[in-house]
């Protein structure tokens, strides 16, 4: 099953819910995620980028693996 | 702590710089795990590779190790320092040399610069 960008999308928009986020990638299994959000402010990217592949809750390589690679770009506004 | 926690534990801290990959440095098989080993390699860096193909409780393991879902993971000084995309982050805002120069780890310093020079 390959995880689509409006799946993604909504996912990361339950968990940041005034963030800028942009979806892009059409294969389901190499995506790519840019998400701007306040809540970056102070986080180190790790901590960033920890934060969004918790709001995709497992589907990120996990059992189910259905994204392989999911390339994020996470920053704070400026 | 797990047996392959442990061996994760004592793999990280008995190298300065450790790469959980897909495939080898010489055979990368993912363009991730490749991208990074191509970063290491471009620097000269030193560092031990570790085959998460080659072994799935590694593979598993090393993902619950980091809290982090995806392979290649980086560690320098048994700290992880993240994957492809951060990584490629930190060589071109120069975060990366700083850690190297931090922790006394060798690198060409030239070949850095060309990297963000070309990458502008």
């Amino acid at each position: 099953m390959t995880m689509y960008a409006n799946e993604i999308e909504a996912l990361l928009r339950a968990q940041f819910p005034n963030a800028e986020i942009t979806v892009d990638g059409e294969d389901g299994m190499h995506m790519g995620a840019t998400v701007v959000d306040e809540s970056f402010r102070g986080m180190s990217r790790i901590q960033q980028q920890r934060a969004v592949y918790a709001a995709l809750k497992g589907k990120m390589d996990g059992p189910d693996g259905e994204l392989h690679a999911l390339q994020l770009r996470t920053r704070a506004p400026e | 702590m797990s047996d392959i926690q442990a061996q994760i534990k004592e793999t990280v801290e008995s190298h300065d710089v450790v790469l959980f990959m897909k495939g080898s440095k010489l055979m990368p098989q993912c363009g991730f795990s490749s991208r990074v080993a191509g970063i290491l390699g471009g620097l000269s860096v030193e560092y031990t590779d570790v085959n998460c193909l080659a072994n799935d409780a590694i593979r598993q393991g090393i993902k619950d190790f980091s809290d982090w879902p995806t392979i290649p993971q980086l560690y320098v000084k048994g700290e992880f320092v993240g994957g492809c995309d951060i990584i490629t982050e930190m060589t071109l805002s120069g975060e990366l040399d700083q850690l190297f120069d931090k922790h006394g780890i060798g690198y060409d310093k030239s070949a850095a610069e060309q990297i963000r020079a070309q990458n502008g």
